[in-house]
């Protein structure tokens, strides 16, 4: 028996790297693959059953065995029996697989946060430390991770197989997933929404470093400005800080502490400020007046970039009070020549 | 019972059996007399003609796909034009072949046949439809000779109507006119059922093909403006930027999602429900036995078409639609997996006490009954939420897609062409040469997609023109699988085109069906029946049939 060696080589990678499962690599993954299995044997053994029945009436009742048909209407009993049993197994599979998803998307209050930015065909990644990764994203095991991601053009889709998990990376709008990495080790990502010519080439590599090993990483590569930072600048050079300055009289609400709380809108209702509310505050203002402001702020849709919307996410988040607000807004006011907008990446 | 045992002995031998002097297709001829024809059975070929045309444009592209994927390197073409590809093969293979395939085709044939009737209700609105199918098919090609177009069959905005410069509007303008055409034959159908069945002929006495038909033109009809409307958006969105569906001017992205899979879902069963008419039609001839459960089969397919409108978010899943709504479609969900196991079962037991022969439309539906369990249940994985995410934009979905529509729908238009080929021409095809095709079509088939679930469990996201090189083996058996798919498809033209000329001569009823389609002459006259026929007995009645057979042979003898 000759195997020609291509067809050999094949074989031994195939079965080397991953053959019919993917690893398990965070804590999401082996409950996903209990359902997955589970799935499994349901299909094998609704197939095994149709395929008796087919088989075995065929062989039992094949002409040359049965030459007259007997004919029969049907049967109430048997049809209840195959109308309640699958369906009671497809509620099994709903509740489980329910249960599975508000796992895999609602993230435990203490993961640590890491914005994810697509485009055309990159993924990069900003930690709140100020490092930043194109096509590459490292994150410590053991400890839960949430990615805020958002798209720069069109759908994209963020997925790490190995982890389970997937999110869509939508245009003009925050999503979020999260993980806990178990195994250190390079897994790939793919971007899983077609999203045009390159969309093959939107791939990249989540790095699972040890904590310690994390730790030394963070401290290498960090650009030397953390996102808070950046958007504090930003804050300044834009100006914000003239209406935002927390003082009594200031033309814009005090954004200290603001994050987290729950604001009355002049329009009447309620809202809870997370990391959307402030984008979508900051891009389409009249939509989003505070209760007791005019609505005087101009937009500033097509002027900043996802990553300067994040900065100032960021540095609006970290927030606590205002005293550099306002001791910028002397120095703006003393000196005109406002610090750029940062766009530093690590290549 | 000794008079059934008996009928098929006393039948007309089929040597003896002779082509009508004047059927549909000889009553007039000259081109002319084919474009301009008002008569349902002359316009069920040329869509068959036609569609046959479309299915081996989009078998082409399939083909080039599986070339490129046989190395994870971009080699055999760029980016571009694999994009290209897979664009095409989706619009061509759904909008030009899998929604007319069995309801413009068999559909346009036997419906007023089965239920007694001349014609259908509109016959000049049924050419209308046809030519609107060619439009909109030249519309198609249009937009692929001038260059191609790389959305995808889905035309996601926003990068179909911001991030391409390829003929977006073209294509999306020819399928635009495609639906019109799927709209008039779903309005046809369901005008003709409701209007026209011939005395005697009750709701519950129809056969089931009808039944199966009835449910897709309801979607036909009610779905399919909504993808008109949503392509216009798009095209308008493209042309003046109105900004529906542009977040920076205020509009919303996943707007389009939900209004083209409100079409799209429902699509999937306007493709499947006529193709599991096929096949208890052929079930319940090859068993000679009525189908088991008519009335739960019939309330399926109305099941399917009502609970498959609110289905559509479960493509969106991952999108972030809230999770109170990812938890009602999900069930809905599973709901409506329920009806299509019921069907399988009481084809299943279709067979239970029947006189079963193994003729060639007979494996074609073995082999959907298998095929379609796994796309099925293949659907509950993808339906469950939480496995959702991980499936997904993968080639799972492609794999679970593709057994239902290639593995489900191809297997049952097959049947259905192989099962009513002696009707539609009058002359049998080569049933050793076909049960190969069937054989290889199942063997292929499952080489090719089989592999595919693999794929998607590990990872590998669809459309995608270069991947890791582990998934190279998988790929390469899938593209294998391929090749046998595509022997197996050709093999049908080949032999189907050299039956018109040298095969047997069918004689009325060759497989004893007891459908009023099978009691006129093969091929049937023009006007179908010389007087309408008076109906007083249920459909898949074979003691009927046997009486009618045994008092024909007695006054012939």
């Amino acid at each position: 028996m000759h195997i020609s060696p291509v067809l050999w080589q094949f074989l031994v990678k195939w079965l080397n790297a991953s053959a019919l499962f993917p690893r398990e690599a965070s804590t999401i993954a082996p409950y996903a693959d209990a359902l997955y299995f589970f799935l499994l044997l349901i299909t094998v053994v609704g197939l095994t059953l149709v395929g008796i029945l087919i088989f075995g009436f065929s062989i039992r009742y094949r002409k040359e065995k049965h030459p007259v048909a007997i004919q029969v209407e049907g049967s109430t009993l048997l049809e209840a029996t195959w109308t309640i049993i699958p369906l009671a197994l497809f509620l099994i599979v709903f509740v489980w697989g329910a249960l599975l998803y508000f796992r895999i998307y609602n993230p435990p209050t203490n993961a640590m946060n890491i914005y994810v930015v697509g485009k055309q065909w990159m993924w990069k990644a900003e930690h709140p430390g100020g490092q930043h990764e194109i096509n590459a994203l490292h994150v410590p095991s053991g400890r839960p991770v949430q990615l805020t991601m958002i798209s720069q053009d069109v759908f994209h889709s963020f997925s790490i197989p190995d982890f389970r998990v997937k999110r869509e990376v939508i245009p003009g709008r925050y999503s979020t997933v999260w993980f806990e990495a178990t195994i250190p080790g390079t897994y790939h990502i793919f971007c899983t929404q077609y999203c045009g010519t390159n969309h093959s080439q939107m791939i990249g590599e989540v790095t699972v470093l040890s904590p310690d090993d994390y730790d030394k990483w963070t401290q290498e590569s960090t650009s030397g400005m953390s996102l808070a930072q950046n958007g504090e600048r930003m804050f300044a050079s834009m100006g914000c800080n003239a209406c935002h300055s927390g003082s009594a009289a200031a033309r814009g609400p005090n954004l200290a502490g603001v994050y987290g709380s729950k604001l009355q809108l002049a329009n009447g209702s309620q809202v809870v400020v997370n990391d959307a509310y402030l984008r979508d505050a900051i891009l389409n203002p009249s939509q989003h007046i505070t209760a007791g402001y005019a609505p005087i702020m101009p937009t500033y849709q097509g002027q900043i970039s996802e990553d300067g919307l994040i900065d100032l996410v960021e540095y609006i988040k970290a927030m606590q009070n205002n005293y550099r607000v306002q001791q910028t807004l002397t120095t703006s006011q003393s000196n005109q020549a406002a610090p750029t907008t940062p766009g530093m990446v690590k290549p | 019972m000794s008079a059934t045992s008996s009928t098929i002995v006393n039948l007309p031998d089929q040597r003896t059996a002779a082509l009508p002097k004047r059927h549909y297709l000889n009553n007039e001829d000259g081109l002319l007399s084919w474009l301009f024809t008002g008569d349902h059975k002359r316009i069920a070929i040329l869509y068959l003609i036609s569609i046959t045309f479309f299915f081996f444009i989009g078998g082409a592209f399939a083909g080039l796909i599986r070339l490129e994927l046989l190395t994870p390197q971009p080699d055999l073409v760029a980016s571009d034009t694999y994009n290209k590809f897979f664009s095409m093969h989706g619009i061509v293979m759904i909008f030009l072949f899998l929604v007319p395939s069995v309801p413009a085709t068999l559909g346009n044939f036997l419906i007023p046949i089965m239920l007694g009737a001349k014609d259908l209700a509109f016959p000049k609105i049924n050419l209308l439809s046809w030519y609107l199918y060619w439009v909109g098919g030249l519309f198609t090609l249009a937009a692929l000779v001038l260059g191609g177009v790389d959305t995808g069959w889905t035309f996601t905005t926003p990068l179909s109507t911001h991030y391409l410069n390829t003929h977006v509007v073209t294509a999306a303008t020819g399928v635009f006119i495609i639906g019109f055409s799927s709209i008039f034959t779903g309005l046809n159908f369901i005008v003709t059922i409701h209007r026209m069945r011939a005395p005697g002929m009750t709701w519950f006495r129809m056969p089931l093909f009808c039944w199966s038909n009835y449910a897709a033109s309801i979607l036909m009809v009610l779905g399919t403006p909504v993808l008109a409307i949503t392509l216009v958006l798009v095209a308008l969105e493209r042309l003046v930027g109105i900004g529906v569906f542009d977040p920076t001017k205020g509009g919303d992205p996943l707007l389009f999602q939900h209004l083209f899979w409100f079409y799209s879902h429902p699509a999937v069963y306007i493709m499947i429900l006529p193709g599991m008419g096929v096949i208890s039609e052929v079930i319940s001839t090859f068993s000679r036995k009525r189908v088991f459960g008519y009335t739960a089969v019939a309330f399926s397919s109305v099941a399917i078409a009502l609970f498959g409108f609110f289905v559509w978010a479960h493509h969106m899943f991952i999108m972030g639609v809230s999770n109170y709504s990812a938890l009602v479609f999900s069930l809905l969900t599973m709901l409506v997996a329920v009806p299509s196991a019921i069907k399988i079962f009481n084809w299943a037991f279709t067979l239970q006490k029947g006189s079963i022969t193994f003729e060639t439309p007979m494996l074609y539906a073995f082999g959907f009954l298998g095929l379609f369990t796994i796309g099925g249940m293949t659907g509950v994985f993808l339906g469950a939420l939480g496995m959702d995410i991980h499936l997904t934009e993968t080639y799972f979905i492609v794999a679970h897609f593709h057994f239902v529509m290639v593995g489900g729908m191809l297997m049952a238009f097959l049947a259905g062409i192989h099962f009513w080929w002696p009707k539609m021409t009058g002359r049998m095809y080569p049933e050793s040469l076909s049960k190969l095709a069937a054989v290889t079509t199942f063997i292929g088939f499952n080489l090719t997609f089989l592999p595919q679930f693999i794929l998607g469990y590990l990872g590998m996201p669809r459309r995608y023109h270069a991947y890791p090189p582990e998934f190279q083996v998988l790929n390469v058996l899938s593209t294998a699988g391929a090749t046998v798919l595509g022997v197996g498809y050709m093999l049908p033209l080949l032999y189907l085109g050299w039956s018109l000329k040298y095969g047997a001569i069918a004689g009325n009823n060759p497989w004893q069906a007891t459908g009023l389609e099978w009691q006129i002459q093969s091929p049937p006259l023009t006007e179908n029946f010389i007087e309408i026929p008076i109906v007083d007995h249920e459909a898949y009645d074979y003691e009927w049939l046997a009486h009618k057979t045994a008092h024909e042979v007695t006054t012939v003898g």
